[in-house]
């Protein structure tokens, strides 16, 4: 499915347009490809190069420009719902399409079968780019392969990053009472060369790991030896000498 | 300085969280200073044979070779150093391979795979690569990659179509115009660079890249280099906790020491001795 451009003005819907071309232009003069009949438009005012599932929007030196989300532009590489503003006009695009089309699609590494020719963004460059025929190599789409998703297990969003904040706090010595917020997946604790543990904040929780040094990191007086653990609420941990609490925050 | 003894390797690879097949392989060999990764692509099972074959065969010649041939001296007729010949050759014998696999049997008919590979010797590093499998370089606090992508999004960003930045949204990725396996030849391109003690190599395929911004990678590199195999372990694990929509590998390279070659008359014997 192309990505598509929704013509509108004062809310009214006027013309739905399919990308489905490498240059798509717009302006007043009736040879382009998204006529806007209207004085405040150049008679080629901008252009929209396709490039397979990616669109770019240039401004072709128009007399009154063009914004993209209210932001003034010149060349601007289009994001799903974007809306572009040519006068009174606007132009919302469209491509709802995740980053590959299906799950099953993705991943999908595929060969272009010539070198692909990227020069200028005007003319015959990115005509010739265009006639590029790409060879897909992995040729059993998505409906002869099995469906991946089904089988797989869940796979853990990004979006479902732990929600939960978390710190530690040193309990003794000179730095006693600091608080360290766990905001990075990864916070390293203690001393180089002598004894490090890392702190990885994961979407399933929190997990120490010992890094350097002859000794383990110890959690509730038990050493956690060299495999990954899990930290719970109020988990005392001791490195180098140091005590910390390991807590969620609410 | 022998180079096994100054040279740590750690690798790691997983399916992902997605796809059932782990189509990616990877080797290293401690006492050539050699690595080789490969993302395969091809139906059913045929992108994990097009990957094994780049591996297996560019790893045992090379390693067979250099039983012969020193990577730093001069090949007479190509001008190049002995290590970027023996890259370039293994990689073309590799694509042959692969190439007749394919044509001589229907269900691995179309199958390629991407190829980066090292050589480790003389205090530097050859690299290789064929499509968008890359190396890292951490060096002090500068983490970078050192090849680039054969890829449509490389193109379109070296012409400036597009930005860095706005790559990372790009609804074109994994388009390559480089693979191993899918013509009667390859161009492989290669490039030597120094080694500085404390450097740490990355090598990895897209499932890494895709998954984690440049910035996470390094960072895990910088916070974990004590660990090497950890750091592996954590870079595998990133990607698969942000959605893990690949198989993804990567081989750490950590230089402890300096390995120049023997160079006069003297240090020759003394390497002798030696071995």
């Amino acid at each position: 499915m192309p990505a598509k451009l929704i013509l509108s003005m004062d809310g009214v819907v006027l013309k739905e347009y399919l990308l489905n071309k490498e240059r798509t232009t717009i302006g007043r003069k009736p040879h382009n490809d998204i006529v806007i009949d209207n004085l405040a438009v150049s008679s080629e005012h901008a252009a929209i190069i396709t490039i397979l599932n990616d669109s770019f929007l240039e401004d072709l030196d128009s007399t009154n420009g063009l914004s993209v989300n209210g932001q003034v532009t010149k060349k601007h590489f289009l994001q799903n719902n974007d809306v572009v503003e040519i006068g009174k006009y606007k132009l919302k695009y469209l491509n709802d399409q995740p980053a590959q089309s299906t799950p099953a699609d993705f991943e999908k590494t595929m060969v272009l079968s010539r070198p692909v020719k990227t020069g200028s963004t005007s003319g015959n460059a990115e005509a010739e780019l265009l006639r590029t025929q790409t060879n897909a190599i992995k040729s059993n789409g998505s409906s002869d392969t099995p469906a991946p998703v089904a089988k797989a297990p869940t796979p853990a969003p990004a979006a479902a990053q732990v929600h939960q904040a978390a710190a530690i706090q040193i309990l003794n010595g000179p730095n006693a009472g600091k608080e360290l917020e766990l905001v990075k997946s990864l916070t390293t604790l203690g001393k180089p060369g002598v004894q490090v543990a890392v702190l990885a904040r994961r979407p399933h929780g929190f997990f120490i790991t010992h890094v350097e040094g002859v000794k383990f990191p110890m959690v509730n007086g038990e050493s956690t030896g060299e495999q990954p653990h899990q930290l719970n609420d109020h988990d005392i941990i001791e490195l180098a000498g140091v005590k910390m609490e390991f807590y969620f925050k609410a | 300085m022998d180079i096994q003894d100054v040279l740590e390797f750690a690798s790691q690879t997983s399916p992902g969280m997605i796809r059932s097949h782990n189509e990616d392989s990877v080797t290293y060999d401690a006492p050539s200073g050699l690595v080789v990764l490969a993302d395969g692509m091809g139906g059913y099972n045929a992108g994990e044979v097009a990957s094994g074959i780049a591996v297996s065969v560019i790893a045992s010649e090379i390693r067979q070779q250099l039983q012969s041939v020193k990577p730093e001296k001069i090949d007479s007729p190509s001008g190049d150093e002995v290590g970027v010949v023996l890259l370039r050759e293994n990689l073309k014998k590799a694509n042959f391979s692969i190439f007749n696999a394919a044509n001589s049997q229907p269900q691995y008919s179309g199958m390629g795979t991407t190829v980066v590979t090292g050589l480790f010797y003389d205090d530097k590093v050859a690299v290789a690569h064929v499509g968008d499998s890359r190396m890292y370089r951490l060096r002090g606090e500068t983490f970078e990659s050192v090849t680039k992508d054969h890829s449509l999004l490389q193109e379109q960003i070296d012409s400036g179509m597009i930005s860095k930045e706005d790559a990372r949204t790009s609804k074109n990725k994994n388009l390559v115009t480089r693979a191993v396996g899918i013509d009667t030849d390859v161009v492989p391109e290669i490039h030597v660079y120094e080694v500085q003690v404390g450097d740490i190599y990355l090598f990895c395929s897209d499932g890494l890249n895709d998954m984690v911004v440049d910035e996470e990678i390094g960072s895990t590199l910088h916070m974990l280099k004590a660990n090497l195999p950890l750091a592996a372990t954590e870079l595998i694990q990133l990607a698969n906790d942000n959605g893990g929509r690949d198989n993804v590998s990567v081989i750490l390279v950590k230089v402890n020491g300096k390995f120049s070659a023997p160079r006069g008359w003297v240090e020759k014997i003394l390497s002798w001795f030696k071995n």
